[in-house]
């Protein structure tokens, strides 16, 4: 089965989505992701969608509920590296992606988590190993 | 000299090639859309446009595969005088649609979800047709232009 990897960096959790989302797919990733922020008590989300081609409202939505899951958990969520493509057509579409915080890429992702959740998380305790999380 | 009025004349649409594809799972999704893609480069549809029409696909397909228990695809490339453009239509055999004047507007839904697939497809594309007949199932055609 399809799986998409979160990586753990620090005190932040990192997903690239480097494929076509189907339904059943977002949503593991939604219940996965809830999980893990709460199983290693992270404070940020960084959502890596630039090689997502087309994001529909079933996605969205699924996007806006990690955010706002995310959120009651007390972690903030980036999604980062939208196509322009896919920006107007969610807008067209009518899903404007309200409340979830954007970036153009990880780099500048990155350094709005740090902003957001301040300067004494992420700093301090960020590692250079990844580890992958997919059970 | 050219003379004649303004307004385009009404010209036939004619379809060049077609192409039906079932869709009975959640991962045929994922297979038709890029279908969908391959048609709408070969016709050098640009990729706003093709985001755009893959999108409303993608809308209409999970209606299909929720509400009407999963259905077929007819992708068809279709040509207007000077403009080429793709053609879907989804058909299913399921319970149909009652109301279509609510299910057009936004933020109607009998499930859980936000309400946007249909009249967001509609947005997304050019032409859009749907037919429901309760008991016998739905059809919906959406068409979108190369430069439309």
């Amino acid at each position: 089965m399809d799986k998409i990897p979160i990586l753990r960096m620090g005190s932040f959790l990192l997903v690239t989505i480097q494929v076509d989302l189907y339904d059943r797919l977002a949503l593991d990733l939604e219940a996965d992701l809830v999980q893990m922020v709460n199983k290693t008590s992270s404070k940020g989300v960084l959502i890596d969608i630039s090689a997502v081609s087309i994001v529909d409202s079933f996605m969205g939505r699924i996007i806006g509920n990690i955010a706002s899951m995310s959120k009651i958990l007390d972690a903030e969520t980036v999604v980062v590296g939208m196509q322009p493509a896919v920006a107007i057509t969610l807008i067209e579409l009518g899903l404007p992606l309200k409340g979830v915080h954007t970036a153009l890429d990880v780099e500048k992702g990155m350094n709005l988590l740090k902003s957001m959740i301040g300067d004494d998380h992420g700093d301090d305790d960020e590692t250079d190993d990844d580890d992958t999380f997919a059970e | 000299m050219i003379t004649g009025t303004m307004t385009k004349p009404m010209m036939m649409i004619l379809s060049l090639s077609k192409d039906t594809i079932q869709v009975m799972r959640e991962q045929d999704v994922v297979l038709l859309r890029n279908r969908v893609r391959e048609v709408a480069v070969k016709i050098k549809m640009g990729l706003v446009n093709q985001t755009k029409l893959i999108t409303a696909a993608s809308e209409l397909l999970r209606n299909m595969l929720r509400y009407g228990g999963g259905g077929s695809c007819l992708i068809e490339v279709v040509t207007r005088g000077r403009d080429n453009g793709v053609r879907l239509t989804f058909s299913d055999n399921g319970p149909g649609i009652p109301d279509i004047a609510a299910a057009m507007r936004d933020g109607f839904s009998t499930g859980k979800s936000l309400g946007l697939g249909l009249p967001g497809a509609k947005r997304l594309c050019n032409e859009f047709d749907l037919k429901s007949k309760p008991g016998e199932g739905t059809v919906v055609m959406i068409l979108k232009w190369a430069n439309g």
